[in-house]
């Protein structure tokens, strides 16, 4: 009688959350869907001319994707807590942190992800400018699981209350504000071919602080949560 | 194992698997439940009595370390009690059954051994026909009637290498055999030096042996609940209701005796 390894928890964890969202399929495709939509009413506003797009591309991009991303953010906790699945992941013997890190980790590859590999098509319908093309993608890549991680413990806290949407956004939108502006300054700072590095390096560094700190916050509100 | 016949006496001597001391929540100001004092031996099943909105849930929740009480003490085989500590000795069945809708039975069962372990002997497969499910592996756990997803949790927390069982409103939504079934699995359990604390509202019960009972009186004493102290006659009231709505009155009791928490 002991309880099995934490790995093969995360695992089984992992497997499970993969599962769920093939078996969704249909609801995982929301956010790329919302972000083509976004992205693509820009040239119907603004007119279609492509010097004035170019300029605008990557933070439309960006924003378009951060939205997307606090679209598909309440399902992270939303569906465990109403079945009860949540309570079980507590009282698990293994560490909360870890796996909700593994949570937060198929999470961001099942949302976070697929907006990436679509970001250039997103760039491309806005004439994103030649430079940018390999650049927002790494942008993204650093900083939206920055985005995951430090909307993960805002979920974790409101989980508890209906229709927490609203009170979600404001939670959560002054924790986005700095990725979005460092994110989209370093595509801004390469358009305007000046270096770009800085803004990289410092959403690296907020990257690897919130990666280890964020699950832990995430354990604590989540216990608070269901008390 | 050792071959000698174990009667559930034979582990009273052993420390309590789970002792309450002075134990109280009260919520605003309300009291919930308590102050209780009670101990769980191994090879014990107690039934926590009470009426619906009594504590029932809530006590279970406190006992899980999923709420802190306001006063009193837990303590967990002489220690007292904290997540990390109760955790691996402990298996919760609640109202929301934890179960995956979009997954199979076995695969809801396969995740959970996967998290919490797996008892010596038993397979995902084999507690599932313990639970009287055997050829439902593969039935999408959505399409299950409310009896059978119990009986899916209750073979989950068969499955979980824990020796102490919480288990809220196990009887629920279950029929004549599940009933049965319940009473079957938790005098096996007893017998292995397992202990378990079982909450029922009374309509249905725990038959075999002489279970011990706690029973729980709900927090205020006029029994009004937030509308108790208002000036309406509720005597007076409540036949216009039902008369109105019998049809639904039934079913909508019986929800409400779900989310009490």
């Amino acid at each position: 009688m002991k309880p099995g390894s934490t790995l093969a928890a995360c695992a089984a964890l992992v497997r499970r959350d993969l599962t769920l969202v093939w078996r969704r399929r249909g609801d995982a495709a929301n956010p790329i869907l919302f972000a083509l939509i976004v992205v693509a009413l820009f040239p119907l506003a603004l007119g279609p001319e492509p010097e004035q797009l170019r300029r605008i591309a990557a933070g439309v991009v960006f924003v378009a994707i951060l939205l997307a991303g606090l679209l598909a953010l309440d399902t992270l906790f939303r569906s465990d807590y109403e079945d009860g699945s949540l309570e079980q992941l507590v009282l698990s013997p293994h560490p909360l942190s870890l796996l909700l890190a593994c949570k937060i980790a198929v999470h961001w590859l099942t949302t976070a992800l697929p907006l990436i590999v679509v970001s250039p098509l997103l760039g491309e319908l806005l004439h994103l400018a030649a430079p940018l093309r390999g650049l927002l993608p790494l942008a993204l890549l650093l900083a939206t699981p920055l985005l995951s991680l430090l909307g993960a413990v805002c979920v974790a806290l409101t989980v508890g209350m209906h229709r927490s949407g609203m009170l979600l956004a404001l939670l959560v939108l002054p924790l986005y504000v700095p990725v979005l502006i460092f994110g989209a300054g370093a595509c801004n700072a390469a358009q305007a071919g000046l270096p770009f590095a800085a803004p990289l390096l410092w959403l690296g560094a907020a990257l690897v602080l919130v990666l280890v700190l964020a699950p832990l916050a995430c354990a604590a509100a989540l216990r608070i949560s269901l008390s | 194992m050792p071959p000698a016949p174990r009667q559930p006496e034979d582990h009273r001597d052993r420390p309590a698997l789970l002792e309450a001391r002075g134990l109280a929540l009260s919520r605003n100001d309300e009291p919930i439940f308590g102050p209780l004092d009670f101990a769980l031996h191994p090879g014990e099943v107690v039934l926590v009595e009470g009426d619906n909105g009594a504590g029932k849930t809530t006590l279970l929740r406190v006992l899980s370390g999923l709420l802190a009480p306001t006063s009193g003490e837990i303590r967990l085989a002489g220690e007292p009690l904290t997540l990390a500590r109760l955790s691996p000795q402990v298996a919760l069945l609640s109202h929301a059954n934890g179960l995956k809708p979009e997954l199979t039975a076995i695969e809801n069962l396969r995740f959970a051994a996967g998290l919490l372990g797996l008892r010596s002997g038993l397979s995902p497969t084999t507690a599932l026909a313990g639970v009287g499910l055997a050829g439902y592996d593969d039935v999408p756990t959505r399409t299950l009637s409310a009896g059978q997803k119990k009986r899916v949790a209750l073979a989950r927390v068969l499955l979980a290498p824990v020796g102490l069982w919480l288990l809220d409103e196990p009887y629920a939504n279950l029929d004549r055999d599940g009933i049965q079934l319940v009473n079957r699995l938790l005098e096996n359990h007893a017998n292995r030096g397992g202990a378990a604390l079982i909450t029922s509202h009374g309509a249905y019960a725990y038959t075999s042996g002489t279970p011990r009972r706690i029973a729980l009186r709900g927090g205020n004493p006029g029994g009004g609940g937030p509308a108790g102290g208002s000036g309406f006659s509720r005597d007076a009231a409540v036949p216009e209701i039902r008369d109105g709505f019998a049809a639904e009155a039934a079913p909508a009791d019986r929800s409400n005796s779900g989310g009490e928490a």
